[in-house]
């Protein structure tokens, strides 16, 4: 068990590695450096003073070298300051994931309570009209992007029938974005779910169960759901990349105060220290929730620890 | 080859979605360009049937046209995902080796992107476009077929046939044009049919954001983010390129869905 978690991590630094020469290199696309936009509101520089305060920032130094510095500052959260706040960006960025880590959790617990007993419904009672209705409501919220469902619910629920807030102080503020992200991500683990529970459902053991005369509903409890459990691991990690993205768009419909719109805006403004700090932290959040999925699906699933 | 009954209700639908598009043009009540500030923001009536937005453009003429902008970017963004990244998967799986260990590490690093964060971040640094923004997509996008393509390389370079076609004397491009590639089309034609969908929603996500088509371009992404503030006063100005997308989406998903069983020998 530790070798494989150590094997794992070691597989870790080439990736990780990628992700942040990756994200540098990125960021020097753009043709305009950090010197013209200090400079963008002090109306003409000259071309040496721009030349002076390259050489203090260390911009006129060889591509691979400024990587290097930059990569020590991820090391030690130290990523620079914004071009626009002149804040340190790794802070800003500290400071805005709390809230986007509550997006998310509601988010995924949501879609759990609604995923679990739909597709459980949907499997049961296959073919029947039940079935067809949820078949279909998640067949629409796959095809739903995500910013036409935020306005939609903006509009009725919002605007239209004066349920909730837009946005404002209380809890409630979470509600639409959250049920924004859970549309496409339920619809997606209401489908996976009915899929799994439908073919565990034909297995001889629950052929077996029945003819001992053990009813459906102790059937489905005691043997069906938890088999289950591995599935909606593997579909916490692999909705996760969708998830992270998701929530910038999200963020920036409901004025959401997390990374997601802090990035959003960061771009509208070319503030490219900050659109660094979150692709560098938003593809480790990933990479690490992927990496604990694997060693939970380790430990759960005897026959992956075997092979290993 | 026969075309599956089952499909056809799907294939008509799309084509009818294709047509539209492809038509766009001609089928236009209003010029979707031209500008009345006299007829700003009027609701949804008998002669703008889905109103008009703030320069007094004919929202209906404004979304079949961004039917042309959308169904094109995002026809071509997969073309381009599916061969490049094909290519590169079957490459790596026929040569091994090294080659294969360096593309596929390099698959790995970009697989480690949440796939949204980095097309933001790319579309930004790029500056922004609706090609941009495609070009963007297709940096993060080309690994999936990358892998598919391997892994089904991997499996058919077994076959006997490969090995008696190389007895025979058959250059590795022969091998792969003859025996490879009609092996391997299937699988990937319908992850891309799937794939249509999604496609779509990213590259209008991202002109929603403001990082893809710029106005005055008719792109139903680009005219609900312009509409956005108005979503109280005027709802049909992003409602109706909402829905546009929406429907496109959920005609390209059933049809790939159904692809997909139709091909699918567990479902015969």
């Amino acid at each position: 068990m530790n070798r494989y978690v150590m094997s794992r991590l070691l597989q870790l630094i080439p990736i990780l590695l990628g992700i942040t020469f990756l994200t540098f290199a990125l960021m020097q696309i753009p043709a305009d450096d950090a010197v013209d936009i200090l400079y963008q509101q002090s109306g003409t520089v000259s071309e040496e003073i721009k030349a002076a305060k390259r050489a203090e920032l260390g911009l006129d130094q060889p591509f691979l070298v400024q990587y290097g510095r930059w990569l020590e500052g991820v090391v030690t959260g130290d990523m620079g300051r914004s071009y626009i706040s002149g804040k340190l960006v790794f802070e800003t960025f500290i400071e805005k994931l709390p809230a986007t880590v509550e997006l998310m959790l509601v988010s995924i617990a949501l879609t759990i309570f609604v995923a679990m007993p739909l597709g459980v419904i949907a499997a049961v009672n296959q073919n029947r009209p039940v079935d067809i209705i949820i078949r279909t409501l998640s067949f629409v919220g796959n095809s739903m992007p995500n910013f036409f469902a935020g306005l939609l619910l903006i509009y009725f629920l919002a605007l239209k029938l004066n349920l909730l807030p837009i946005m404002g102080g209380d809890w409630r503020a979470v509600i639409m974005p959250a049920l924004t992200l859970t549309l496409s991500m339920g619809a997606k683990y209401t489908r996976q779910l009915r899929a799994v529970v439908l073919e565990e459902l034909e297995k001889p053991y629950v052929t077996g169960a029945r003819s001992r005369g053990v009813d459906e509903f102790t059937i489905l409890t005691r043997s069906v759901l938890p088999s289950t459990l591995v599935v909606i691991i593997t579909l916490l990690a692999l909705s996760m990349g969708s998830l992270l993205g998701g929530t910038a768009i999200v963020e920036t419909i409901f004025m959401w105060d997390g990374v997601g719109k802090l990035a959003v805006d960061a771009i509208l403004t070319r503030d490219y220290p900050l659109i660094q700090a979150y692709v560098v932290w938003m593809s480790l959040i990933y990479v690490a929730v992927n990496l604990s999925a694997d060693l939970l699906y380790h430990r759960l699933d005897p026959r992956v620890r075997e092979v290993e | 080859m026969r075309i599956p009954r089952a499909l056809i209700p799907y294939l008509m639908l799309a084509g009818t979605i294709i047509l539209i598009a492809v038509f766009a043009p001609c089928l236009t009540p209003f010029d979707p360009y031209e500008q009345d500030l006299s007829r700003a923001l009027t609701a949804p009536n008998e002669v703008n049937l889905l109103g008009t937005d703030r320069y007094g453009r004919d929202v209906l003429s404004r979304v079949i046209v961004g039917s042309q902008t959308t169904l094109c970017a995002s026809l071509l963004l997969l073309l381009t995902i599916v061969t490049v990244g094909s290519a590169i998967g079957a490459t790596a799986g026929l040569m091994g080796g090294r080659l294969d260990v360096f593309l596929m590490r390099m698959s790995d690093v970009f697989l480690a992107f949440p796939q949204m964060v980095f097309a933001i971040a790319a579309a930004g640094a790029l500056g922004g476009g609706l090609f941009n923004a495609a070009l963007a997509l297709a940096l993060i996008g080309w690994t999936k077929y990358a892998r598919l393509a391997r892994g089904l390389v991997l499996t058919i370079r077994e076959m006997p046939y490969i090995a008696s076609a190389r007895m025979a004397g058959a250059s590795s491009t022969e091998i792969l044009i003859d025996h490879v590639l009609p092996n391997i089309a299937g699988p990937i034609l319908v992850t891309a049919a799937l794939d249509l969908g999604t496609i779509i929603m990213e590259l209008a996500g991202l002109s929603f954001l403001g990082l893809g088509a710029m106005p005055p371009t008719a792109e139903w992404g680009a005219m609900m983010n312009n509409g956005r503030s108005m979503l109280q006063t005027a709802p049909w100005v992003i409602l109706s390129p909402g829905a546009a997308i929406f429907l496109t989406v959920a005609i390209f998903n059933l049809l790939g869905d159904k692809l997909r069983d139709v091909l699918d020998p567990k479902n015969r």
